[in-house]
């Protein structure tokens, strides 16, 4: 196989036949290409979803207290509703609640949005602040760097603990280690327990988390919440919707609102909309799998084609090898090397093309849509060395028939 | 060197076959010059195809050298194509995208001589035919006379015992085609046995024995009239 004498008859071939050769690389380039390409752009949607979905997560649910817009049980509608620990206790009783927690939203804090003046020593800024949960670590999706998040210790004793985003890390402490020192929010101390980070959002690092029994306790909150927040493990979306009225009905009960209101309990799903844009989404990328297996297929269609036809093109050469002793054996090789080398170079090259322009995507298109566009690399190759079998194959049959003609039937040919 | 004993050739045309070779008898002994010769169709050509075994035959025997030439294997017919028989066409069959030197020296390729070693020895024939200033060309670019040496020179680089020649000179001028023959006759006297297949006397004339071939059948053996 290895011989580098038939390398060079080989080569030679190639390049005194350009027009030949660049057909088939042209074909086999183009198919790879296109499959890279539409396989990589197929991943870049999928990553952009997840993307679009990474503040959350992705098998979240929030309710939360409103006020009601249809009258009942005698009351009025507009009536403003407060869920209370109770309403979180039988929540976390209900099956196929998997994390839960419940929010109070602090009064009183400046801009009405639960931010409030942190300060330590000299310096001092506004944060948002949010009374939660242990459990809202798995919702918010947010990434502890130093220390730990709230724990059930901090609930059961309502600890004055604090985790801060990095944000409020950087003003408060500069390069300092903020673990275990105390900090001023909205008058009350807090000892800082951890540090998060939140990939893409900023805005939402520049925020505190503190237990919400202790923020019940310290802003006059009593037992009361704002809203109940949970995962639903890996429910799919009826699953998640039935869990979903059970708790609103279970609201309604206790605080007397119709179970049909839709602004009393409002409720916001990510279950839902996951599962309808990985629809649209896995739709598209189907869509995109079959075009570029199709544009292969042409590929595959194509260089037969070419093969077949250059072979029969050179039926007389052939004649001409055998009449001065070539071979069966050395003619199919010669054709099926041949025909090895210029599909393996164009598809390496198509291959190169996809994941280059892939890359160009990633840089060039600044679109929430698509994210990261790459391909799995074993595909690309597999798909590649599929076209090098078609290849060889598409040059072995007619080379095989051409080598077994008798020469002087070769020879005749025009 | 070679024996033909009533060999027949038919060739399938649709649904009735064509006879095209009929009893053919004859032996060529080592060193002659042999001219085939007979009208267009009367089956020379067949004839000179299967002595190179370019082409099979359906019943008789053919025996080269002292070997059966019957069935052979598509590797053992190339090897003696390779080393024993020297090709010459009337179309000349070069290569066209090779020089002139890549088309003397392909034989050897076959023969798994070195690409140095085969274009060197390829330059010396080339020398010998008169085209060693035109070993770079292609043939495209060189004269009929010019392509049927090299094809010659090709023919000889196998170092072959017999060398057959289809109508060498049917694409010639009659002056070229007399240097052709020239060419061939020097060739001959180096010991290699010749046939040439031709409709032209006077090719023929420049040989020493001429077989007659009509309708297939050996007409004139041209040995009796030497006996």
């Amino acid at each position: 196989m290895f011989s580098l004498d038939r390398w060079m008859e080989v080569l030679d071939t190639i390049r005194r036949n350009k027009l030949r050769t660049a057909l088939t690389m042209i074909s086999v380039a183009w198919g790879i290409f296109v499959l890279v390409f539409l396989l990589g752009l197929g991943r870049g949607l999928d990553n952009g979803l997840r993307h679009a979905f990474r503040r959350e997560a992705t098998n979240g649910i929030w309710i939360s207290a409103n006020k009601t817009s249809v009258p009942y049980a005698g009351y009025d509608v507009g009536r403003k509703l407060v869920f209370d620990n109770r309403d979180y206790d039988r929540a976390r009783a209900t099956a196929g609640v998997e994390h839960l927690s419940g929010q109070y939203f602090i009064k009183g804090g400046q801009f009405g949005g639960g931010e409030m003046k942190t300060q330590r020593g000299a310096k001092a800024n506004t944060f948002a602040v949010n009374a939660v949960h242990p459990d809202a670590y798995y919702l918010v999706n947010v990434t502890i760097d130093q220390g730990r998040f709230l724990d059930s210790g901090d609930m059961a004793q309502k600890r004055k603990s604090i985790v801060i985003g990095r944000p409020v890390r950087d003003f408060l402490f500069g390069k300092e280690d903020p673990t275990g020192q105390w900090i001023v929010v909205g008058g009350v101390p807090f000892q800082v327990v951890g540090v998060f980070s939140k990939e893409g959002s900023e805005e939402e690092e520049r925020a505190m988390y503190i237990p919400v029994a202790t923020a019940q306790l310290a802003f006059h909150g009593v037992d009361h919440l704002g809203m109940l927040e949970l995962t639903v493990g890996d429910a799919n979306p009826a699953e998640a919707k039935a869990i979903t009225d059970k708790l609103v009905a279970q609201l309604a009960e206790r605080h007397n609102f119709a179970p049909t209101d839709p602004q009393a309990a409002r409720v916001h799903s990510n279950v839902e909309q996951f599962e309808r844009f990985s629809a649209l989404f896995f739709m598209i990328s189907a869509f995109v799998v079959v075009i570029g297996l199709g544009t292969l297929a042409a590929g595959v269609v194509g260089v037969s084609n070419i093969m077949m036809i250059a072979v029969k093109e050179r039926t007389k050469e052939i004649g001409v090898r055998k009449a001065i002793g070539a071979t069966p054996g050395s003619v199919i090789m010669m054709i099926i090397q041949e025909a090895v080398f210029l599909t393996a170079l164009a598809g390496l090259t198509g291959l190169s093309l996809g994941v280059a322009a892939l890359g160009g995507i990633d840089s060039a298109v600044d679109s929430e849509f698509i994210k990261n566009p790459s391909i799995d690399l074993r595909i690309g190759l597999l798909a590649t060395f599929g076209l090098i079998l078609a290849g060889a194959l598409a040059g072995y049959f007619p080379a095989r028939a051409a080598a077994r003609v008798n020469p002087i039937h070769a020879l005749r040919d025009q | 060197m070679l024996r033909l004993d009533k060999v027949n050739k038919f060739y399938k045309v649709g649904t009735h076959s064509l006879h095209v070779l009929r009893d053919i008898d004859f032996v060529v002994d080592t060193g002659e010059f042999v001219a085939i010769m007979g009208a267009s169709g009367s089956g020379k050509s067949t004839l000179l195809n299967i002595l190179g075994i370019l082409d099979d035959y359906d019943s008789g025997d053919y025996t080269l050298d002292g070997t059966p030439i019957k069935n052979l294997s598509e590797a053992k017919a190339a090897h003696y194509r390779n080393r024993f028989i020297g090709f010459v066409f009337q179309s000349f069959n070069l290569l066209p995208f090779k020089t002139a030197l890549e088309n003397v020296a392909l034989p050897l390729y076959y023969q798994g001589v070195t690409r140095r070693k085969r274009n060197q020895i390829a330059m010396q024939y080339l020398d010998r035919v008169g085209l060693k200033d035109w070993a770079d060309h292609t043939p495209a670019e060189m004269s009929g006379g010019q392509k049927q040496r090299v094809a010659i020179a090709r023919s000889l680089i196998g170092k072959p015992r017999l060398i057959l020649a289809d109508e060498p000179t049917g694409a010639l001028d009659s002056e070229t085609s007399m240097e052709i023959m020239n060419l061939l006759g020097e060739i001959h006297q180096t010991g290699i046995t010749m046939l040439v297949v031709t409709h032209d006397p006077e090719i023929a004339k420049r040989t020493q024995r001429t077989i007659r071939l009509k309708d297939g059948r050996v007409l004139d053996d041209g040995r009796i009239k030497a006996a």
